[in-house]
């Protein structure tokens, strides 16, 4: 946009600058009034309601909701990771020519897709209820011990969050040109090496963006293990409300870390995303950073010329 | 000037390098190649003409596997392509012997498909490293010898996306070249090319032939066919029409679907 400052002519006499009248846009004004007028009417809506706005500062920082808030960033990740790995494993047995291994993947995606977590979460919680002994061979123990709020609210989300991500996988590997699977072939490479090396890193800027989406949304997700006693940020401050009576102002409070938690994410994703785009286009675009430094150099370079007129 | 193949894998002994015997490829009802016959020699440049979808590009990719032959024989230096003979059985090769053969072929293709996400240098690193498990330094250092050669030794650190036509196809022969092949399969490599690129290829390819590499290039460039090749075959519909050498089939050529095709490419 500002790139006109470089553009410099040869020419010793610099062109007159055009000083025209700019078109008005009555119809903008009009447009940015009404949305504003809109905003403060919300907002004196909420200032005028019976909500102490004192209290919501003091319970920001309070430890119970810091666990809570703690409670859901690593649950979320855990879900997540768990879902990645499961994921890529689910879509490549999706794709596989094995009719046993790709018919599984389809009735997973199928079956987890299709029942909400709510119900996951709770069957995991009382899967004693179908076994009750866990016997792994090397490990025996009851089901009710080894089944901790955590591993309910991991294996609901996490294998929840597989279905979903083993089709966002899909789409990124069938995104990848079938020349690249010919060339390593061709090379020398097998199908694990192809997968890995070529397939998988370019796959990977379809594959990012969603999946960002959905790290996002497993944030707030997680917020449904509070019904398997799992203590993230939800349970945690409806255990404050209930001895506290500030009901609506600790959610106020919950969703405040939400969304510091989401805009902390949404900037890494920024950079996974940039990382990924290498090879993709002739120039990466510049970060944040460094579209600040280069309008600021640019501005200073701008100004210059004038102070030696 | 150094050569660009500083040391070519030499063949086991005087037998052809390629050699194919009845070979026909069907896909599902379509039959595509009906019984082809040819012998290419060590150290030759064989060159395949014929009409669009008469099968040259499937014939190169039955050389290396990338197809399943439907019947017939086909060899390379002697060993016979993706399978193993133990009497009158055939066992079909596992994977990793597939991939072990398919080292000693390079392979360019008409869309050069390189790797979009590492640079040239890295391209050209990329199979010695993984599949013989070279050191890096000792692929960094070939890999740029054969950059250099192939006239792109200031654009190692480019993508392919920054790379021209012509140099994304000279990068990918000198991927191929990297992992020291006897034998090098073109599929149409300077097809997708604008006309002032096509020299800068096939400069390079006429340096490879000079070198002593065997080559089997499908090809619509006659005038490198003439200058460069040492056999020629026409193929139509799957089977070869015509061969001798690349002087003859092109000036007098014997049969009447060679001479019309002939008189559209000419
Ligand atoms: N995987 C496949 N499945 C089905 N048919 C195929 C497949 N690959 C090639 N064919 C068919 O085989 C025929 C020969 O194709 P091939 O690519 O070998 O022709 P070609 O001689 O290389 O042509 P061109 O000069 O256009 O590249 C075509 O009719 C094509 O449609
Ligand atoms: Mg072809």
């Amino acid at each position: 946009m500002t790139d006109t400052v470089d553009k410099t002519p040869a020419a010793s006499v610099p062109p007159e600058q055009i000083k025209a009248i700019p078109v008005r846009h009555y119809g903008r004004w009009v447009a940015a009034a009404v949305v504003i007028a809109v905003l403060v009417l919300i907002g004196v809506a909420f200032s005028n309601a019976n909500i102490n706005y004192g209290v919501v500062p003091d319970y920001l920082t309070d430890g119970t909701i810091l666990s809570g808030a703690w409670h859901t960033l690593y649950i979320s990740v855990l879900a997540m990771a768990l879902g990645l790995v499961l994921g890529v494993i689910l879509a490549i047995m999706r794709m596989s020519s094995n009719p046993v291994t790709s018919t599984v993947a389809w009735f997973y995606v199928w079956f987890f897709r299709g029942t909400p977590v709510l119900v996951q979460l709770l069957l995991w919680y009382n899967i004693a209820l179908v076994f009750p002994i866990l016997n792994l061979g090397f490990y025996k123990d009851e089901m009710n011990q080894v089944m901790t709020p955590f591993l309910a609210a991991l294996l609901g989300l996490g294998l929840n969050e597989a279905a979903y991500m083993s089709e966002i996988v899909r789409a990124g590997i069938q995104s990848v040109d079938e020349g690249q699977t010919e060339a390593s072939h061709a090379l020398g490479m097998t199908q694990g090496k192809t997968l890995r090396r070529v397939i998988l890193p370019q796959a990977m800027r379809v594959i990012v963006p969603p999946t960002g989406n959905e790290f996002i949304n497993m944030l707030k997700t997680s917020s449904l293990a509070y019904v398997v006693q799992f203590n993230e940020l939800i349970k945690r401050a409806t255990d404050i409300s209930s001895t506290s009576l500030a009901v609506v102002e600790m959610y106020f409070v919950a969703s405040i870390w939400y969304l510091l938690l989401t805009t902390i994410f949404s900037i890494v994703q920024y950079y996974i995303e940039r990382r990924y785009a290498r090879g993709s286009s002739r120039s990466l675009p510049p970060t944040p950073l460094q579209r600040l430094r280069r309008n600021l150099s640019q501005w200073a370079s701008f100004r210059r010329p004038e102070v030696a007129r | 000037m150094s050569s660009l193949v500083k040391d070519i894998t030499p063949p086991s002994s005087g037998a052809p390098m390629v050699k194919a015997e009845g070979v026909h490829k069907s896909f599902g009802l379509a039959h595509i190649l009906k019984g082809i016959d040819l012998e290419v020699l060590p150290r030759e440049v064989f060159c395949l003409i014929g009409p669009s979808g008469s099968g040259k590009s499937t014939f190169l990719r039955c050389i290396n596997h990338l197809e399943k032959i439907s019947a017939g024989r086909l060899y390379v230096d002697g060993q016979l392509v993706g399978y193993r003979q133990h009497g009158d059985k055939l066992y079909e090769l596992k994977e990793k012997e597939v991939a072990a053969q398919r080292r000693d072929i390079g392979m360019v293709f008409q869309r050069f498909n390189l790797f979009p996400h590492m640079t040239a240098l890295e391209n050209v690193m990329e199979a010695p490293v993984q599949v013989k498990g070279e050191s890096k330094a000792v692929a960094r250092e070939r890999a740029q010898r054969l950059l250099d050669r192939v006239g792109l030794g200031d654009r190692t650190g480019h993508y392919p996306a920054q790379l021209s036509g012509g140099q994304q196809q000279r990068v990918a022969i000198a991927r191929a070249l990297a992992m020291q092949p006897k034998l090098m399969l073109f599929d149409e490599p300077t097809s997708a090319l604008d006309p002032e690129l096509v020299g800068e290829v096939l400069d390079v390819m006429r340096d490879l032939a000079e070198d002593g590499m065997t080559m089997i290039v499908v090809t619509h460039e006659m005038g490198f066919a003439r200058e460069v090749g040492d056999s020629l075959v026409f193929m139509d519909d799957g089977v070869v029409v015509e061969s001798g050498h690349p002087r003859d089939v092109l000036t007098n050529p014997q049969h009447d679907r060679t001479k019309s095709f002939l008189s559209k490419v000419l």
